[in-house]
């Protein structure tokens, strides 16, 4: 290990143990039950906007995105906007409405307005469905991370978030999380903000390199020096020029071993264990399906299959947020319905400020480390960009920041979730006599860790919009017509979350199956949202009029419930005969918390 | 309907933090003054409507019914001035590609409007929503008191 490799780990285990404390810290000063329970539900709409934006940005935030751009381009500055509109829908229709209804979890919510008790079972199972695919992804960036920048086995990074993972949720309180996630959310920031400033101002002052306007030209981005790459996955390439490469290993099912020249006409199958090796100024081969030359990488749109894929993908994005099991359960720290909505309009102040810069980094790594296009593992592209454009200890000391942002990332989005979804499993999944939250994390935990292991290459940023997009299918729907529409009855909300859920999980099992066989996938297959969302809503909404005799005999309270105004004071809490309500337990002189400083 | 006087209980006020150590034994009796009547203006929601509301008489649904559809017409209109603004992005790139290609200081239009400029008019529909939606439930409980 070289010295700043053993830095970088050095500032991971930083981040961990900061974590750790913080969640220790508040846990052991605030011991009571309530605080351990559900979290004090007076946390300020600002902290706790920070709070919900640290759980929020995740792996697909930090490194997705940027190697989302590298690849696609402009299209896939939507990934960005789809996540902050997504808080901007959950403001319109959810947000304060679902705060006022007193439930903590999604099964909790259909519970209360549905009245049903095998549709909570359902809900639960969707749950952690959903939880399971947003976390993989997050593994998976972090087997990536630490094969990327150290000397150690695959399996190293997924386990070393789990096992930090653990130490917290189990150390630690969900009220303790509050203030971890908040200081989350500042540490990405700052990780993410001050490398692209400097870097932006490093490529601005070399001249932008000579290079800014290559991006407008229509060629391949070229590579800035001698390159060598080892392809671990079989991979196929496109070139949009003949060009000369040196290779060792099997090409196009032949081994190569020297000067290989490759023309633009046919793809070029290369197999695992091969190594390429090019010159400074050659033109970039990129992975079939990416955009070859610079122009069409620049310009947004493509062919119509691609709007639609951009239309899914706002639909599955927007629709998506509302349905993440760890958002909802931290809107439940809001002390009522107005500082629910005034959260959410936080939110999406704070990460649209984020999502400035992993675009910025994006375009800046087609420059830089186009070399990663001939891999795909283009992920990775954030990782390497300041020791790329910088060599030597200013890059490092660069490279070293973002890997503690990157970190930071993982463990927030993971903790988060393993935290929310394991009181679900716990209360609703799990025979009653080994009904633990302690086991359920546990399972949970190990249950991701198991699949992030299982071989698969998929981009984290597509890999997470399957994720939104079968939230989309399923809880979006009932949400959205469960808080706004009397008639949703029981079996038209279960029929809803059946048709959507299972036309995400055939997408993906088909998308899946392609990548194992080489066979083409549609863009239907690839993103699934606009044609899974709409027959969600449509199927809920035809088998509750259908079933209109069935309506929850609650129905009328739990409307008034959730829309009437905080101040006529219909909220009822199941924490509210226990602690008393929140600004009571102010002037009483017990909220006195350290949140409050 | 006026406000209903009611009487009230209320916390005298603290005592000075250096006696405080002395006075806070368990066994004594807080101090407490009886207020009859609370002050004028305060927004004590009148009993009534809140029952009628509570018991979801056929006014009172029938109000309730009103405001749901009041509010969500609200964020209807902005779920679709969203959909219009957002959603309009992507069929007008693929329809008039020189607009996308159009460039301001070497940088093509389509990623300044898509990278810079969308997510300030999202946070501005969000605080325009967020002070529709607080007024008109200040309209509603204040009509419930009167």
């Amino acid at each position: 290990m070289t010295g700043w490799q053993i830095t970088a780990a050095a500032t991971v285990a930083l981040v961990a143990v900061v974590t750790f404390y913080l969640g220790r810290r508040s846990a052991t000063l605030h011991n009571a039950a309530q605080d351990f329970d559900m979290a004090r539900r007076t946390v300020r709409s600002r902290r706790n906007a920070a709070a919900v934006s640290g759980e929020y940005l995740c792996a697909a935030s930090f490194l997705g995105i940027a190697g989302a751009i590298l690849t696609d381009g402009a299209d896939a500055i939507w990934y960005p906007i789809g996540f902050t509109a997504g808080y901007l829908v959950l403001m319109l229709f959810v947000a304060a409405p679902l705060r006022r209804s007193g439930a903590y979890t999604l099964p909790d919510f259909v519970e209360g307005r549905l009245d049903s008790r095998g549709l909570r079972w359902f809900a639960s199972l969707i749950t952690v469905l959903i939880a399971l695919l947003y976390m993989v992804p997050q593994l998976q960036g972090a087997q990536l991370a630490v094969t990327t920048l150290l000397p150690l086995p695959d399996w190293a990074g997924p386990a070393a978030v789990i096992g930090v993972v653990l130490v917290t949720v189990l150390g630690g309180g969900m009220r303790a999380t509050t203030l971890a996630q908040a200081f989350h959310y500042w540490l990405k920031l700052f990780a993410i903000a001050v490398p692209t400033l400097v870097l932006c101002v490093v490529f601005i002052g070399s001249g932008g390199k000579g290079a800014a306007a290559g991006l407008a030209d229509d060629a391949p981005p070229t590579l800035p020096q001698d390159t060598t790459v080892t392809v671990d996955t079989p991979v196929e390439l496109q070139v949009s020029a003949p060009t000369t490469l040196y290779a060792d290993g099997v090409v196009d099912g032949a081994p190569a071993m020297g000067e290989v020249l490759w023309s633009a006409e046919v793809r070029h199958e290369v197999a695992a264990g091969t190594t390429l090796r090019f010159d400074t100024g050659t033109p970039t081969p990129v992975v079939v399906g990416a955009p070859a030359d610079n122009v069409e990488w620049l310009a947004p749109g493509g062919d119509t299959w691609d709007l639609f894929g951009t239309y899914s993908l706002l639909t599955a994005l927007m629709l998506g947020t509302m349905g993440l099991p760890h958002i909802l359960a931290r809107f439940y720290t809001n002390p009522d319905g107005r500082a629910a909505r005034r959260t959410t309009l936080h939110v999406v102040l704070l990460i649209g400020l984020f999502y400035l810069f992993p675009v910025l980094l994006g375009a800046l790594s087609r420059l830089y480390v186009p070399q990663l296009l001939v891999t795909g593992e283009t992920d990775a592209a954030v990782l390497l960009l300041p020791t790329s454009v910088l060599p030597g200890i200013g890059g490092q000391i660069l490279a070293t920041v973002i890997v503690a942002g990157v970190f930071s990332a993982f463990l927030a989005a993971t903790s988060g979730l393993v935290y929310s979804v394991a009181g679900v499993v716990s209360a609703d999944l799990m025979p009653e006599r080994v009904r633990d939250f302690r086991v359920a994390a546990v399972l949970l935990a190990l249950a991701a860790l198991g699949l992030a292991l299982l071989p698969r290459q998929a981009d984290i940023a597509h890999s997470i919009a399957i994720a939104f997009a079968l939230a989309a299918s399923t809880f979006c729907p009932v949400l959205v017509l469960g808080i706004w529409w009397r008639g949703l009855t029981a079996k038209g909300a279960a029929a809803g979350m059946l048709v959507g859920g299972l036309t995400v999980l055939t997408a993906l099992g088909l998308d899946i199956a392609s990548d194992y066989t080489d066979v083409w996938a549609p863009m239907l297959v690839e993103r699934p949202a606009l044609v899974s969302v709409p027959a969600a809503f449509l199927v809920a909404v035809l088998v509750s009029l259908a079933s209109r005799d069935t309506k929850s005999a609650t129905v009328n309270t739990f409307m008034l419930r959730m829309h009437a105004p905080d101040r006529l004071g219909f909220v009822t809490d199941a924490a509210i005969p226990r602690y008393g309500r929140a600004e009571e337990r102010v002037r009483l002189g017990h909220g006195q918390g350290r949140h409050r400083r | 309907m006026r406000p209903v006087r009611r009487a009230t209980v209320e916390r005298v006020p603290g005592t000075p933090s250096h006696l405080k150590g002395d006075l806070d034994q368990p066994t004594k009796p807080k101090r407490q003054r009886v207020v009859l009547g609370g002050p004028e203006g305060m927004p004590v929601p009148s009993l009534r409507s809140r029952m009628e509301l509570a018991e979801q008489t056929s006014w009172g649904e029938m109000l309730i019914r009103d405001l749901i559809n009041a509010l969500l017409r609200w964020s209807t209109a902005f779920a679709l001035i969203t959909l219009v603004l957002l959603g309009g992005l992507p069929l007008l790139f693929w329809q008039q590609p020189d607009i996308a290609s159009f460039t301001v200081v070497g940088v093509p239009i389509a990623w300044l409007i898509l990278g810079v400029f969308v997510s300030p008019v999202l946070f501005a529909l969000g605080v325009m929503y967020e002070r529709l939606s607080e007024r008109h439930e200040r309209e509603f409980v204040d009509m419930i008191e009167n």
